[in-house]
């Protein structure tokens, strides 16, 4: 394919679609009515139709319905007024039927969106067993024994299937990210990566920019935290470009990514050549939503991120501080809280929780969001009204921010203790300006020719003697004034 | 046979009831019947001791031969296959719990071919079953253990599942009643799966009313079958006449369907009776019934590759060791499954290949569709359609064990039933002389009705048994 052939990375667009698997926390699993789990000892939540013994039938989880169609809706997406199972068959030990039940051609909810990446489908299937091979590879070929946990078998699992919207592996990192927050926020699952309740594969192309046609495709698999997401489709783009930009062509296969390495080795094609021979499940009756299950569904919708966000723009937010803070609910509802609590502008409030507070919160290494911090919206709604009535100054305001951080308490009586508030006589600091203008005399010279950026030099040494109590756009004035 | 024999469920469970009877007795009486079998009919029996509960239900304390396809919680249940040999479930099916739930005791577990597919029994793992009225001849099959005990005096009655005539086949080839029902009238679960859109329960037994008396017992609305609806109340039979009723003799009939002259003789005599009772006989046109072996052979085999794959040596049942898992899955199935089973398997995975699912699979699922439309145009007309229920008696052992199709067109007559989820039930007509001339064997008579109208079929049923009076017995 020539025209696949480009000369330099740039001209190499990256094409990535992700599927998605949330377990649902149902109370029991998909088909039977065993408790689900997670590190409980091996096997026990177990019974005839999960161990498909002969004989059992599955019979559908509504509770699982329920939470499907609130992924399908918050997804945006259309729910199918009738929607059925199929049987996927194939041979693994950790497939107790060796037949997935699953959704094929009739899925539960299509064409939806989040964020920037449109949705393909949405649709209802059950858990594999856990399979562990002892011995060193961790893989069945090679292992001297295998063991199969059931505990696992049968769990609700939605499956989301995005379109190839995504074209960065950053992209696919914060999109994901976008989507387990959206999830999270319906409590429908625990979505953790690393205990595998979310679990994200991505199918990853790369074609030659502006071009319509989609490239051959590989389909990457066992990225179990979102940075090992973005580093794994980095590290398949890489050797994709490489491959065209060598002449060479993409094969079309499953990778897996090993995160003790960082490397991407293919699945043996034994293990994926399958005819799956679907065809509609005999067991079980189609699954037709109910007008009371979809009303009910939409009902317990929270509010999601891009209505949150459209809220936050009338607000008067700028689109990416908006975004920002719709995109973690917890962090969005500190603002407003605070926004609520203070006399200055939203968008005022919205700049020190993104931009001040988040620096001082990074800057203590830990995790924890602004509303787990020691700062109140209450504590911060004062902070940014001393700093908004000029009573310290902003650099005041992000020292007292820091020691509300690290120690909590009212931001009043710490610029107290601290000495910080702001010099309001502007007899004494007229005086320490002309101190400053004596003592840089060129700076001085260049502001009397026209140069007014060199006052800088000026305000620095300003606020150095005052420690920063003065207010800038004063000592500015002042400056002027003097230098007239 | 003792006086206590020869009761039928109705009369034994009755004075049992009324405390005329000891169910201990009764069941006692049964079990060293049951011990008497050499037709290969049990592949096991109870030791009993458990009689006395339900004394009051409606099958209190009656003895019941269980098709080994039904799983019972603790004792052997194998579908008479090698892969399931020595598995005790850990569970029982919802029909047996239903039936010791009304006060009947498991006197066995019967031989039957193999996941159930067969007409001739001869496809058990444990060897054929005999046919009582000629020990050289099948009992058909698949539930022809169940049949071959009902008939031949080793239990009362007995239950088996039918998928595409596998009750109401050996019903006809051992002179009993076979029913079965509409599906989803009994529920499924703990029934080992064969074709599960097919499979459905129902009651082999002596005369119509025991075949009433155990459905109302078999039939409900079962949480662990998402597929099953009961029935409501099922009417025991009293009907004598068949006055008002209006019988459907598919058109085309006798032509190119093999029926031996003798299977023809009693089919048309039972005819007459029905006019003579009354009722009215008149052909209908069911167009693409001819097809129903064709898109059944596809069907069944299709959802059977699936439901058999778990058997695969990880969990329970048979396991043959090999170095690899695809290799131990391979030696495990290539020793438990038996030829039948295996063609059976390789023609469903076969239809449901990629590139092959809409020639096979989906057309067969097309003229499916289309048989259940012509029963349904039919059902306009006519309360109910009748044929022969097996194109022959009793045929030899080993007769078509080398020829399939021909095994497969015995079930020609009861297929389009299954495929169109319809009830139908076969009552012993007559005797005929076998092709090769020799004793008299039994002829059924199937008669089929709408879905759900099995207390109207049950009746229609009564009324002829009542008039033909089959009182003919196996041989000692």
């Amino acid at each position: 394919m020539p025209e696949l052939r480009a000369t330099n990375n740039e001209q190499l667009e990256a094409v990535i679609g992700l599927e998605i698997h949330v377990q649902l926390s149902t109370r029991t699993k998909m088909f039977c009515g065993c408790a689900l789990s997670f590190g409980d000892e091996p096997n026990v939540h177990t019974c005839p139709v999960c161990l498909a013994h002969p004989g059992v039938l599955p019979v559908t989880n509504e509770a699982a319905i329920r939470y499907a169609l609130q992924i399908a809706l918050a997804l945006e997406c259309e729910v199918a007024p009738r929607s059925i199972f199929h049987r996927k068959n194939y041979f693994y030990p950790d497939n107790p039927k060796a037949y997935q039940i699953s959704q094929y051609d009739f899925p539960l909810a299509t064409a939806g969106r989040l964020g920037e990446v449109r949705i393909h489908r949405v649709h209802l299937e059950e858990d594999a067993a856990k399979m562990i091979h002892l011995g060193e590879s961790g893989r069945i070929h090679g292992s001297g024994e295998s063991l199969v946990d059931f505990n696992r078998a049968g769990t609700p699992l939605v499956e989301i299937v995005s379109e190839p919207d995504i074209r960065s592996a950053a992209q696919a990192r914060e999109w994901a990210q976008l989507l387990r927050t959206t999830v999270r926020q319906l409590g429908v699952s625990d979505v953790n990566m690393e205990e595998g309740s979310l679990r994200v594969d991505a199918n990853v192309s790369v074609r030659p920019a502006g071009s319509e046609e989609l490239g051959t495709k590989t389909e990457l698999k066992n990225m179990n935290s979102f940075r090992f997401l973005e580093r794994g489709i980095e590290a398949e783009l890489e050797r994709q470009r490489g491959l065209l930009e060598s002449g060479g062509g993409v094969v079309q296969e499953t990778l897996h990514f090993d995160p003790a390495s960082g490397t991407l080795t293919p699945l043996r094609s034994k293990e994926e050549a399958h005819d799956y021979r679907y065809f509609p499940e005999p067991d079980l009756v189609p699954v037709a939503p109910s007008e009371e299950m979809l009303s009910e569904a939409r009902e317990a919708l929270p509010e999601l991120p891009a209505a949150r966000a459209g809220r936050y723009e009338e607000m008067g937010l700028a689109v990416e501080t908006a975004q920002r803070l719709a995109a973690d609910p917890g962090t969005g509802d500190y603002f407003e809280q605070t926004a609520a609590a203070a006399s200055a502008e939203p968008r005022v409030v919205a700049n020190w929780v993104t931009g001040e507070l988040a620096a001082v919160l990074r800057q203590d290494g830990g995790e924890a969001g602004p509303a787990d911090s020691r700062v109140s919206p209450e504590a911060l709604a004062r902070l940014i009204g001393l700093v908004a009535e000029k009573r310290i100054s902003h650099g005041s305001g992000k020292q007292v921010l820091a020691l509300l951080a690290a120690e909590g308490g009212d931001p009043e009586k710490l610029v107290e203790r601290e000495g910080l508030a702001q010099i309001s006589d502007s007899g004494e600091l007229e005086t320490v300006v002309a101190a400053a203008i004596e003592a840089n005399p060129e700076a001085a010279e260049q502001v009397r020719s026209g140069n007014a950026k060199a006052a800088g030099v000026i305000v620095g040494a300003v606020m150095k003697e005052t420690k920063g109590r003065a207010d800038g756009g004063e000592v500015s004035r002042l400056i002027r004034e003097q230098l007239g | 046979m003792s006086e206590l024999l020869g009761l039928t469920v109705a009369e034994a469970a009755g004075r049992i009831r009324e405390g005329a009877l000891s169910a201990a007795e009764y069941g006692q009486a049964w079990r060293e019947a049951a011990a008497g079998d050499r037709l290969n009919a049990y592949l096991w029996t109870a030791e009993g001791g458990e009689e006395g509960n339900g004394a009051d239900g409606a099958l209190a304390g009656v003895p019941i031969a269980v098709k080994d396809i039904f799983c019972t919680e603790g004792v052997p249940t194998t579908a008479a296959s090698r892969i399931l040999e020595g598995y005790r479930p850990p569970y029982t099916a919802t029909a047996v719990r239903r039936l010791t739930g009304a006060g009947a005791r498991v006197l066995g577990k019967t031989n039957m071919d193999e996941f159930a597919m067969g007409s001739s029994n001869e496809n058990s793992a444990y060897g054929p079953v005999l046919n009582p009225w000629d020990t050289a001849r099948v009992p058909g099959g698949s539930s022809g253990g169940s049949a071959a005990a009902v008939a031949a005096g080793l239990a009362p009655c007995a239950i088996g599942t039918d998928t595409g005539g596998s009750i109401r086949q050996p019903a006809s080839l051992c002179g009993i009643v076979g029913l079965k029902p509409t599906y989803g009238a009994v529920s499924r679960y703990g029934m080992i799966a064969f074709a599960s859109s097919l499979d459905q329960c129902g009651p082999l037994t002596r005369d119509v009313t025991d075949a009433a008396l155990l459905l109302g017992v078999l039939e409900g609305r079962d949480p662990c079958d998402s597929t099953s609806v009961g029935l409501g109340e099922v009417r025991l039979p009293g009907r004598e006449d068949l006055r008002g009723l209006r019988f459907a003799v598919p058109s085309g009939i006798g032509e190119e369907d093999g029926i031996e002259p003798g299977v023809r003789d009693v089919f048309e005599a039972t005819l007459r009776r029905i006019e003579e009772l009354g009722g009215e006989v008149d052909s209908a046109e069911l167009t693409h019934a001819p097809h129903g072996i064709s898109a059944y052979y596809v069907i069944a085999p299709a959802e059977a590759s699936s439901n058999l794959a778990r058997y695969d040596g990880v969990r329970y049942g048979m396991r043959v060791e090999a170095p690899e898992v695809i290799e131990m899955y391979e030696a495990t199935r290539a020793a438990g499954f038996g030829a039948e089973v295996k063609r059976r398997i390789m023609l469903g995975t076969y239809a449901l290949s990629s590139g092959y699912y809409e020639a096979y699979y989906g057309r067969a699922q097309r003229v499916r569709t289309k048989i259940a439309e012509d029963f349904a145009a039919a059902f306009e007309g006519f309360d109910f359609v009748v044929t022969p229920t097996s194109p022959s008696v009793a045929f030899g052992l080993g007769e078509k064990t080398g020829d399939p199709l021909a095994m497969y067109l015995n079930d020609y007559f009861t297929v389009p039933m299954s495929l169109a989820g319809i009830p139908a039930i076969s009552i012993p007509a007559g005797l005929a002389e076998p092709p090769g001339g020799g004793a008299r064997l039994p002829v059924g008579f199937q008669i089929a009705a709408p879905a759900f109208h099995e207390s109207e079929l049950l009746d229609a049923a009564y009324a002829l048994e009542q008039s033909i009076g089959f009182e003919a017995k196996p041989p000692a």
